[in-house]
């Protein structure tokens, strides 16, 4: 059989042809399955997309590539759940373009980090990781507290979202830029519309400076919304076996 | 009948020059027509984006289409158009410049960021996002890989295609366009993390547009690989470009799929993927590990099969297990992406097929590393005498070394404890700097004074200084990732004598220190050797020949350095 190989040495069109067969099998075979086999991502309630504030926060914890050193998926093994929290479920990435679970932990895992530290807490630890971590090798993020968000194309960036699949209503795109700012005003006029739409949502001043909406009041947002989404108490485990 | 195939093919035939390249006449005024259609493009997104930072990557396009439209103009008109009958070696030189000026870049901010690891009191500066961490850690690998590895792929691949077919490169200035265009796909995504443009996914970070950018630099880059195969002097594709092949085309495949993405607007440099949650996970890890199997694997088996037997003036090993190494190595490691979500929300099916086809793929991975290192059966002794050649011996052991790492580290009960840790990164870096580093330095000390025409390097005992303080660096550094590895992965599992938690996440975050500072240390010398090799390509290049190391009579200069 080796000595056919003489054809595929001789053929540069069809040694190429033949590489590409071969390549394309196993990815075939693993990743398009996923996208059909409905036991793929689990039944829970509670998960919705993110609200304008949050998506914009999370733009920020890309930029920034936090992901780098902070993993955002909690393994089913006894001391990951003890330190970190209930195991990571696929529903619970299942809005996220793209995904966040990352590969190392420089630091500590944040898939719940969500309500385990206060604003302020973040706040200070993100302007200067160490005045409240001494051990910490984190670098400073004290430009975020300064800097204003930019944020005059979030509808586009909902819609972006929706064009991939996250279920956005005609509603949350028209209102995303009201939406992104009754987030940080509990006192607005538009805080029950925002309630209606992104259920149990946080709304608050994240970062205590009512007087700008800034980049370290999204990524604080955000932070405080990762892991909290899943309804626990309606979670069957078995049912979802894979 | 052993080495049958690849006679055809025997590295490096001398006997005659190239098949002349009838094939351009209208490269040049293609070229220039898509220069201008492209510099409008780019003027258009300048003037309407309302994103600042898209405006910065506009103008940086549109100053290197102008540059390259100029250039054309010139090359045209200054009648500097290259003799066509003999090899196209002006851009393999240029490559060979590019991949050591990225190669220190890339060393150089890695040891930055293994200080910044190492000392965070001091490395950062306020309120300079651009220089922490998670900016400067992308911009870290893709230097290595992409910016000196690719340079060192296409350099190579250029030189290797013309000899081992006696053709000169298809396509006129086609072979021009992809160096040029692959150098600014690398200015634009290294600009990019600094200004915090970053689709995050890891070894493929770039955005839409400069993933479009790279896909039509790739097409082209296959475009003149395939067409120089085609119009080969040889009846045999010698195995190197195989791999060569192999590399180019799957990577296609990977960085297409892996990028499909939704821009927010077509003038603003944010997007955001295709896919989401699990099926984006696996889709990004399937790109993820196939860019070590295909652009750190097979593009450098490619550079092994024709540097190594060329410099041990031996024939390869095994005609037959280059078959049956580069087929099972192809199609299994395809599969092994899974292996980087062990445990996950990733179906566990996926998972134990990822596990299973990474142990099997220790086989093929090891079929290479005893065909590179049985080629010098015979010639042994050389390794005494040519550091560089022991320098790719050295780099093939490394091979062997971490692709056995590998499948232990797939296997999900290893895989639980080394996940997440530096265990990770110290197997990254025994593939990188010992296998593709070393593999590297091997062909580039072989092609420059081949391509400057001389007869021998500036100085061998500095080739010997290279090789040692680089290999110290290398152990350094991953011994002591193998420790805080390890040891991160037991500290977070400890339990107490009560059955709690033993420690707190930061305290295995401190435990760290001293193994950050030995690995900064491991890297810092890593690069003292790449700056002792960069000055002797330097100087080899210029015809130098160290004084030292002026033949006496007999002509055994190459004498080892004490």
């Amino acid at each position: 059989m080796l000595n056919r190989h003489e054809i595929l040495e001789k053929h540069g069109l069809l040694l190429t042809v033949a590489i590409l067969l071969v390549v394309a099998v196993g990815g075939v075979v693993e990743i398009a399955p996923l996208f059909y086999l409905k036991s793929t991502i689990e039944k829970v309630d509670g998960v919705r997309p993110y609200t304008p504030l949050e998506l914009a926060g999370r733009d920020i914890y890309v930029r920034e590539g936090c992901y780098v050193c902070h993993s955002q998926q909690i393994r089913p093994l006894r001391d990951e759940v003890e330190r970190y929290g209930h195991y990571s479920l696929a529903a619970e990435s299942m809005y996220d373009h793209p995904f966040q679970w990352g590969s190392k932990r420089s630091g500590p895992d944040l898939a719940r980090v969500g309500g385990k530290y206060s604003d302020a807490w973040q706040r200070q630890h993100l302007i200067d990781p160490r005045s409240v971590v001494p051990e910490s090798i984190m670098p400073p993020y004290d430009a975020l507290d300064r800097t204003p968000l930019s944020y005059a194309d979030i509808a586009k960036r909902l819609k972006a979202n929706r064009a991939v699949g996250v279920p956005y209503t005609d509603e949350d795109i028209e209102f995303a830029k009201k939406d992104l700012e009754a987030q940080v005003n509990p006192f607005s006029d538009d805080y029950d519309a925002f309630m209606k739409r992104y259920p149990k949502a946080n709304v608050r001043d994240f970062d205590g400076n009512p007087s700008e909406i800034t980049e370290m009041d999204a990524l604080i947002a955000y932070l405080q919304v990762l892991g909290t989404m899943v309804d626990f108490k309606t979670y069957e485990p078995k049912e979802n076996d894979r | 009948m052993l080495e049958k195939g690849t006679a055809g093919g025997a590295p490096g035939g001398k006997a005659s020059g190239p098949a002349p390249g009838a094939d351009d006449g209208y490269d040049g005024p293609i070229l220039g027509v898509f220069l201008a259609i492209a510099s409008l493009l780019a003027l258009i997104v300048a003037a309407r984006t309302s994103d600042p930072k898209m405006q910065v990557h506009a103008f940086v396009f549109l100053a290197a289409f102008l540059i390259g439209g100029f250039a054309l103009g010139v090359r045209h008109y200054g009648g500097l158009v290259s003799d066509k009958s003999s090899y196209m070696f002006g851009v393999v030189k240029a490559g060979v410049i590019a991949s050591m000026f990225w190669g220190l870049a890339g060393f150089l901010v890695g040891l930055v960021i293994a200080l910044q690891l190492a000392f965070p009191h001091f490395m950062y500066l306020p309120d300079a996002l651009w220089e922490n961490f998670g900016r400067l850690r992308p911009l870290h690998t893709s230097a290595v890989i992409f910016a000196f590895g690719g340079n060192v792929l296409i350099a190579t691949s250029f030189y290797v295609v013309q000899r081992t077919t006696r053709a000169r490169l298809w396509g006129g200035v086609a072979p021009w366009f992809v160096f040029w265009g692959y150098n600014l796909f690398i200015v634009i995504a290294a600009t990019g993390y600094l200004m915090g443009i970053t689709e995050s996914r890891e070894y493929a970070e770039p955005e839409w547009y400069a993933d479009l950018w790279l896909t039509i630099v790739w097409v082209v880059y296959l475009a003149v690989f395939l067409g120089t195969l085609l119009k080969r002097k040889e009846p045999h594709i010698y195995v190197a470009n195989w791999f060569y092949l192999a590399f180019i085309v799957t990577i296609a495949m990977l960085h297409i799929v892996n990028n499909l993405s939704m821009p927010v607007s077509l003038t603003e440099s944010k997007s955001y993927s295709l896919f989401s949650g699990v099926q984006d996970a696996l889709v990004q890890w399937w790109y993820g590990h196939n860019a070590v199997g295909f652009f750190l694997t097979a593009g450098f088996l490619a550079i092994m099969y024709y540097f190594i037997p060329k410099r041990a003036e031996r024939p390869v090993y095994s005609y037959r297990l280059s078959i049956v190494h580069f087929w099972s190595l192809i199609f299994i490691y395809i599969w092994a992406g899974p292996h980087h979500l062990h445990y996950t929300a990733l179906p566990e099916w996926a998972q134990t097929l990822g596990m299973t086809f990474s142990i099997m793929l220790w086989m093929p991975s090891w079929g290479g590393m005893i065909n590179g290192l049985m080629t010098l059966s015979g010639a042994w002794d050389k390794l005494r005498t040519d550091p560089v050649l022991r320098m790719m011996v050295v780099s093939v052991a490394f091979y062997g070394m971490s692709t056995f790492e590998g499948p232990v580290m797939s296997v999900r009960a290893v895989n639980a404890l080394s996940h997440y840790t530096d265990w990770t990164i110290g197997h990254v870096h025994s593939g990188a700097l010992g296998w593709v580093g070393y593999i590297s330095f091997g062909a580039l000390y072989c092609l420059v004074p081949w391509l400057w025409k001389k007869k021998r390097l500036y100085s061998n005992a500095l080739v010997e200084w290279h090789f040692w303080i680089s290999t110290i660096g290398i152990v350094l550094y991953i011994t002591s990732m193998w420790v805080s590895g390890i040891m991160q992965g037991l500290m977070w599992r400890a339990y107490d004598q009560f059955g709690f938690l033993q420690y707190s996440f930061v305290e295995t975050v401190a435990a760290m220190h001293p193994y950050y500072i030995i690995r900064a240390l491991g890297g810092g010398l890593f690069f003292i050797g790449a700056t002792i090799m960069a000055y002797n390509l330097w100087r080899t290049a210029r015809g130098d020949v160290s004084a030292r190391e002026q033949a006496p009579a007999g002509g055994l200069a190459a004498a080892p350095a004490e």
